[in-house]
């Protein structure tokens, strides 16, 4: 069965929670004794519904708070598909756990206040589903029982964020309204009596219909070599496999391959999964790769098809969001790790930071400190073979750690 | 030769459960993780119970490095009152891969006066094992241990990273977790760190019960119905046939047709109501079931941040 992953954002309080409770609740996906949880807590908290995000808030911090902190993934399926959530916080503070959940998502929903209209949040949210390039993002205009079910503002909900739409660096973003009530169950599974004037699908009819496919999307093949295989076994004695996953497009028995950053070329001799060999590897797949000759390839290297080479480079300009606490400034050590590569490098130069509200009013500073945005430049140790974001998510995205610490301080996307 | 797809290759017998091709997605995945792993850490050890989801590890790790050996040993921490017949499994498995077991006792904590056995009806060990399952990281200096974990099991689970990393103590210090962007994986760690990893943390109880009826992989006779001797206490059922969990008088001892969900400490697994016989019977019953697996784990009814409270003092 396919999956689908989707990341969801919204500001405090607009009911992300309850609507992922709502869907689980409606697809029947809540076990009885989940469900049961959810009614003792929720009549010990003194509500006479059930507080549906209680499903999705795991940590004590957020149950006393009543918010969301981290990253939770929340699974659940239909007849046609898998389904994972990745429920992201809302808060300014939290565009990291937006940017980490959105990077492994098909698609987005953002939650709109129906009673607040589009607020700055709300830019931020469609700025980074662009900046990420989301395929499909659905815009779910919420706590329409607040509002009377008015169609008028839905309406005018939907022309102001059309107006951002305009902003929009990804144009082949796909982007769907509907108006919902997560807490009564309007249009999230099922149709609403409520809402006559809306023909549209509801929230999870449009999901089932949305592409399940690979998050890294067709383009170029790209192999990042994770290990090589050698068995010490007498039957496979001159074995040399290279174990990796493979994105972007297909490899197949007799290819010409190069390896980057070498440049070495070479000829695909066998393709195996596990013991048995194949004629073709598609997208997405792990599995291991023998070479016609016997050529230097280790972890960190690239297989390519020799007519669709990266780009190799030894300084990289990308955008970048930072996630650490200790800012980002010129002339600091990081490693930049992209697909099993990893170097040491340099910042060079920092342009920040980009107004993510799309008011172009970036501030102009050359530092990046927790949750901003900015381009920057890298000097690296050793050429990288990288493509444009744009091109190749793959190979398009890197994060950068520091190196002191160890932590994942930032992510960057290539220019 | 056939063509592979990302979803693994639709065979004949494939074609008639439609679940099957999902786990696919989901085993390219985690075969990724275990070759992460195997090239960011210096001493990775395998977290192995004897129960589905571990077995199912042992199946990945395998493909993930054919033709080659899987590359690291296995630890099991034994907490004394496991089923006899998991171990037999245990012990079994790791023979035909010829992968090296490791076996460190929780009694043997006991006996140091590490740790103090739980008193009570619902008396456990299985918070214990912490103590036991630290002390072996340390003596064997393993920086990576992969675990069975996963994000659908319970609330704090489903906040966990794919490589979690620890201090020097095994804490969990949940509002400090490294992003995880895309497939980029950051295993770089201090010394005296060390990362639990979770290969199958996106993967549901569904996704595990078809792979193995996919894979045709074996699993101890205790996960199919069988007739057991049980009672029954806080409308749960026990085995009555180990003497591990404490039976009062008045609880009637009743043979019935039952099979395990979760293979975990005997004082803390309950037992379900089951005809299900072959694994054809256990993936319809688990489709069909309107209670979740760990709703027969009473170590998680204690409180509801139970398992939150472990992890951050280095439970699994």
């Amino acid at each position: 069965m396919d999956v689908l992953k989707i990341a969801t954002a919204g500001s405090v309080d607009d009911g992300k929670s309850t609507l992922i409770g709502r869907i689980l609740y409606d697809t029947k996906s809540l076990t009885t004794d989940k469900l049961e949880a959810i009614e003792t807590r929720s009549k010990a908290n003194g509500f006479d519904y059930l507080d549906f995000s209680l499903a999705t808030d795991g940590l004590v911090a957020e149950r006393e708070q009543g918010i969301t902190i981290d990253v939770a993934h929340i699974y659940f399926s239909t007849k046609t598909k898998s389904y994972i959530i990745a429920d992201t916080p809302g808060h300014v503070e939290y565009t990291r756990n937006m940017v980490t959940g959105a990077s492994t998502s098909q698609a987005s929903i953002i939650l709109v206040d129906a009673r607040k209209g589009v607020i700055e949040q709300t830019y931020r949210h469609f700025f980074i589903n662009n900046l990420l390039r989301i395929k499909d993002v659905i815009v779910a205009i919420n706590k329409m029982d607040l509002v009377d079910f008015s169609e008028s503002v839905y309406e005018e909900i939907k022309a102001d964020f059309q107006s951002l739409i305009g902003k929009s660096s990804y144009k082949e973003q796909h982007i769907t309204f509907i108006p919902v009530s997560a807490l009564q169950g309007d249009n999230v599974v099922n149709q609403s009596e409520n809402t006559p004037w809306y023909t549209g699908q509801t929230l999870l009819q449009h999901l089932e219909e949305l592409d399940a496919q690979d998050v890294y999307e067709k383009s170029q093949a790209r192999f990042p070599v994770q290990t090589v295989i050698r068995p010490k076994k007498t039957e496979f004695h001159d074995f040399r496999g290279y174990a990796g996953k493979l994105y972007g497009g297909d490899f197949s028995v007799g290819d010409e391959v190069t390896i980057v950053p070498s440049l070495t070329v070479s000829k695909i001799k066998e393709i195996y999964f596990f013991d048995q060999k194949f004629e073709t590897v598609g997208r997405g797949s792990s599995c291991v790769i023998t070479l016609e000759n016997d050529v230097n390839v280790s972890r960190g290297d690239m297989l390519v098809k020799s007519s669709e080479k990266p780009r190799l480079e030894k300084q990289l300009e990308a955008t970048v969001c930072w996630m650490d606490g200790s800012s980002l400034t010129p002339d600091s050590s990081y490693y930049v790790q992209s697909g099993s590569a990893c170097v040491l490098s340099k910042i060079k130069h920092i342009e920040g930071s980009i107004a993510t509200d799309f008011s172009e009013k970036d501030i102009s500073k050359n530092k990046l400190d927790l949750n901003e945005i900015g381009r920057v430049k890298i000097q690296l140790s050793k050429p990288l073979a990288i493509d444009s974001y744009s091109k190749n998510k793959a190979s398009g995205s890197f994060i950068l750690i520091d190196a002191q610490t160890n932590a994942t301080s930032g992510v960057g996307f290539v220019e | 030769m056939e063509v592979l797809e990302n979803k693994i290759v639709p065979s004949i017998e494939d074609s008639s459960c439609l679940q099957k091709i999902e786990v696919g997605h989901l085993e390219s995945e985690a075969i990724y993780i275990f070759r992460e792993v195997v090239a960011q850490f210096d001493k990775p050890v395998l977290l192995f119970s004897g129960g589905k989801d571990s077995i199912t590890l042992v199946r990945l790790a395998e493909k993930a490095f054919y033709p080659g050996k899987i590359p690291f040993p296995l630890l099991h921490i034994d907490t004394g009152h496991n089923f006899p017949e998991t171990i037999e499994f245990r012990d079994r498995l790791a023979q035909e891969l010829g992968v090296e077991l490791i076996v460190r006792n929780v009694q043997d904590s006991i006996d140091q006066g590490k740790v103090v056995e739980e008193k009570g009806r619902y008396a456990s060990r299985n918070s214990l094992q912490t103590t036991t399952l630290l002390d072996a990281l340390e003596e064997f200096k393993f920086d990576a241990a992969i675990g069975g974990a996963r994000r659908d099991e319970e609330k704090a689970r489903a906040k966990e990273r794919i490589f979690s990393v620890r201090d020097d103590f095994g804490q969990w210090d949940e509002k400090n977790q490294r992003p995880e962007l895309f497939d980029h994986l950051n295993g770089k760690i201090d010394l005296g760190q060390n990362v639990r990893v979770f290969p199958i943390s996106n993967w549901t109880e569904l996704d595990v019960w078809s792979y193995i009826q996919k894979e045709n992989i074996e699993i101890p006779s205790i996960y199919f119905a069988h007739k057991r001797k049980t009672f029954v206490r806080d409308g749960m059922i026990w085995s009555a046939e180990d003497a591990i969990v404490h039976r009062e008088e008045e609880e009637l001892v009743e043979e019935r047709m039952v099979r395990f969900r979760t293979v975990g400490d005997m004082s803390c697994t309950a037992a379900v109501l089951s005809n299900a016989i072959t694994i054809d019977k256990v993936v319809s019953e688990i489709r069909e079931s309107t209670i979740s697996e760990r709703g027969a784990r009473i170590d998680d009814k204690r409180s509801e941040a139970a398992m939150e409270k472990r992890k951050q003092q280095g439970y699994f």
